[in-house]
């Protein structure tokens, strides 16, 4: 099946040559940061985490999200999802490696990184998300691989790989989970310190992954002649439309314990992310922005899908832009947020602000580009798959 | 230093040496046991203080008090502590904030205290600088976050320690502590070493790193180095907090102390007389 990769329209080379350009701009960044230190990113003694990890703890919800395929199909039997569990699989498959790249770019030490394996320490949450993350991206590369080559022979998939498939479904809420459980369980970290976190991270993994996996449908419609059908895009804006809600909910209840309760800690990280954080005479407001725009985007994203089901309109433009609007805020609420408003203020009420430098940025993109890459082979792989079957 | 007293910082500090790297001193942590039964206490079980204990309450368990009504009318001691502490110990001095190396530092009362900040303080909370450490808890949570083991609790004296080669920085421990007590070398420290002690080790870049509450110092019978520099005042006292009839018991017992934000439930063993 591998050899689909190599063949391709020049729109296909393109888009891989973009992405090799960024992979390339990506890894001399990496060097550079290899030999220099994390002192070339712009965290701090106090924010001590960066985009790598906020990338990480994003791209974790992203690969989690292909549950919502899975499951549909896998245990409800619902057909229409027929031609794009596999993207699902797929798709968490890229993520992980991006989640693993992240946490790779993000340690001092990277040569070092199998003293985790070697001084297994079951008490600390970092030893069980490498487990749960590890095992999810086997569980998915084994099914995805055996139920597409079943597929291509036009025989059933063998019995033995829906143990490994089932396996997968509370292993794709247990990657989320334990990466909630690395922020939720430190003690003085307030805005982490949350029993929702986990909830919240799935709620919103199960909207940004479908969200990702509609956008990735649009594209594969125009340019590589594959539709995933009218059906399943619809009920996978349903799913993107009550996970994006629920996430909402969970982040509104946040905000009524900060300020009802009008505990400091409670609402000094979002009092930062949302209004700017007065402290010693300064504002202290970079991310509030993002943070703005994240929540218009996630509202009119809403609206958008509100509209299309109550007006029954089926739009592919709508549903596309709504799928990008749900899909950024996302990002910026678990992919900026989160992370960076943990840190402030810090443990000795100081503040300091955290902008990623120029090289940090190389490699993030790098890293994200390396995924989309990954991403664009394996999906024309299933693709020309779906091609052969028809032909 | 009385005899007594010089003998328990031998005990305390042995496991410390064995720490930074020295394999020929490991041997001596099984003559800790056999001291610290001579010296009255129950031989220290490995494992028993660990991460999920309660109060070490056997063994060792070593503290410091700080008065600051000393450092208050004294205000150079505490600059004496803090560079004592960074000769000692190798510390970079680093210009700007971000890439900060920090043991012993000083910070104001609303800093160090967040949890306890009151409108009307007093006027040595207003005004005098604090002295911030590691508080070497008893329930630490950046050993029970760090996934490699590179952060432990030391049984012998309940000193919470660094690996520094085995340390992957990660800095997952900076993100546990509840107390801002971590650094983390952004970059090659060693360029900013302005004087360098060669009886301990510098640090690499990617390695996180904390006060050892002298560990290395203990082993040969040395008071830490802050402590040290505050000797014949009071300012700081060290010593084993399991020990009733320790000079440390004695000033707990009588002076009313607070210990940064208890309610995070690490148990520290640094406490304050403010």
């Amino acid at each position: 099946m591998i050899e689909k990769v190599l063949k391709g329209k020049s729109t296909y080379w393109m888009w891989l040559a973009v992405l090799g350009t960024f992979i390339a701009i990506g890894a001399a960044c990496y060097v550079r940061q290899y030999m220099f230190g994390l002192g070339l990113t712009g965290m701090s003694r106090d924010v001590s985490w960066g985009l790598y990890i906020s990338q990480f703890t994003f791209l974790v919800g992203v690969a989690a999200g292909g549950l919502m395929l899975v499951l549909p199909y896998y245990v409800h039997d619902y057909k229409a999802f027929g031609r794009i569990t596999i993207l699902g699989e797929f798709l968490a498959i890229s993520a992980l490696i991006m989640c693993l790249m992240f946490i790779m770019a993000d340690l001092g030490q990277p040569l070092r990184g199998l003293n985790v394996i070697f001084f297994a320490t079951p008490h600390s949450m970092l030893f069980w998300d490498m487990c749960v993350l590890w095992g999810y991206l086997i569980l998915n590369c084994l099914c995805g691989w055996v139920i597409l080559t079943a597929e291509r022979k036009q025989v059933h998939p063998p019995k033995w790989i829906y143990i490994f498939v089932y396996i997968s479904i509370p292993f794709a809420v247990s990657i989320h989970t334990v990466t909630a459980m690395l922020y939720c369980g430190l003690p003085g970290r307030h805005f982490w310190l949350s029993a929702i976190i986990a909830p919240r991270f799935l709620a919103s993994a199960f909207a940004a992954g479908p969200s990702l996996i509609v956008l990735a449908c649009l594209v594969m419609r125009k340019f590589a002649d594959f539709d995933a059908g009218k059906e399943a895009i619809q009920k996978l804006t349903t799913i993107i439309m009550y996970a994006a809600i629920i996430n909402t909910f969970f982040f509104l209840l946040e905000f009524f314990v900060g300020y009802y309760s009008e505990m400091p800690g409670h609402m000094h990280s979002l009092e930062y992310l949302f209004f700017g954080l007065e402290h010693d005479g300064h504002v202290y407001n970079n991310l509030v922005p993002f943070m703005w725009t994240a929540t218009a985007f996630s509202f009119t994203g809403l609206g958008i899908l509100a509209y299309i089901k109550i007006a029954k309109v089926f739009d592919y433009r709508l549903v596309g832009t709504a799928a990008a609007l749900i899909f950024f805020s996302l990002w910026a609420d678990k992919g900026l947020g989160f992370v960076f408003g943990g840190f402030v203020p810090n443990p000795l009420n100081e503040v300091t602000e955290y902008i990623p430098t120029a090289n940090e940025l190389g490699i993030t993109l790098g890293i994200w580009a390396t995924g989309f890459f990954i991403l664009t082979l394996l999906y024309k792989i299933a693709v020309g798959v779906e091609h052969e079957i028809e032909a | 230093m009385d005899n007594t007293r010089r003998k328990f910082l031998k005990i305390a500090g042995a496991a410390a040496l064995a720490g930074i790297g020295a394999p020929a001193i490991v041997k001596l942590t099984s003559h800790t046991a056999f001291a610290s039964e001579e010296a009255g206490h129950a031989v220290p079980v490995p494992g028993e203080t660990g991460v999920h204990g309660e109060a070490a309450s056997t063994g060792v368990r070593v503290g410091m008090v700080i008065d600051m009504r000393v450092f208050a009318v004294q205000p150079m001691l505490l600059d004496q502590a803090i560079a004592a502490c960074n000769k000692v110990h190798n510390i970079p001095h680093f210009p700007d904030r971000k890439n900060e190396i920090k043991w012993i530092w000083k910070a104001p009362y609303a800093n160090v205290f967040p949890e306890q900040e009151v409108l009307h303080k007093s006027e040595m909370a207003k005004t005098k600088p604090f002295a911030v450490l590691c508080n070497h808890c008893d329930n630490p949570s950046c050993v029970k976050a760090c996934p490699t083991k590179a952060t432990f609790v030391q049984p012998e004296n309940g000193i919470v320690a660094m690996d520094f080669h085995r340390c992957i920085g990660c800095r997952f421990c900076m993100a546990a502590c509840p107390y801002g007590a971590r650094s983390f070398n952004w970059q090659d420290p060693r360029p900013f070493i302005t004087n360098y002690n060669p009886d301990f080790p510098t640090r690499m870049r990617g390695v996180v790193e904390k006060c050892n509450f002298c560990g290395e110092r203990l082993a040969l019978g040395l008071e830490p180095a802050c402590v040290e520099a505050c000797s014949g005042t009071g300012a700081m006292v060290f010593g084993d907090l399991n020990d009733p009839d320790s000079e440390i018991r004695r000033v707990l017992d009588k002076e009313f102390t607070i210990q940064r934000n208890p309610a995070a439930g690490t148990k520290p063993s640094v406490y304050y007389i403010v």
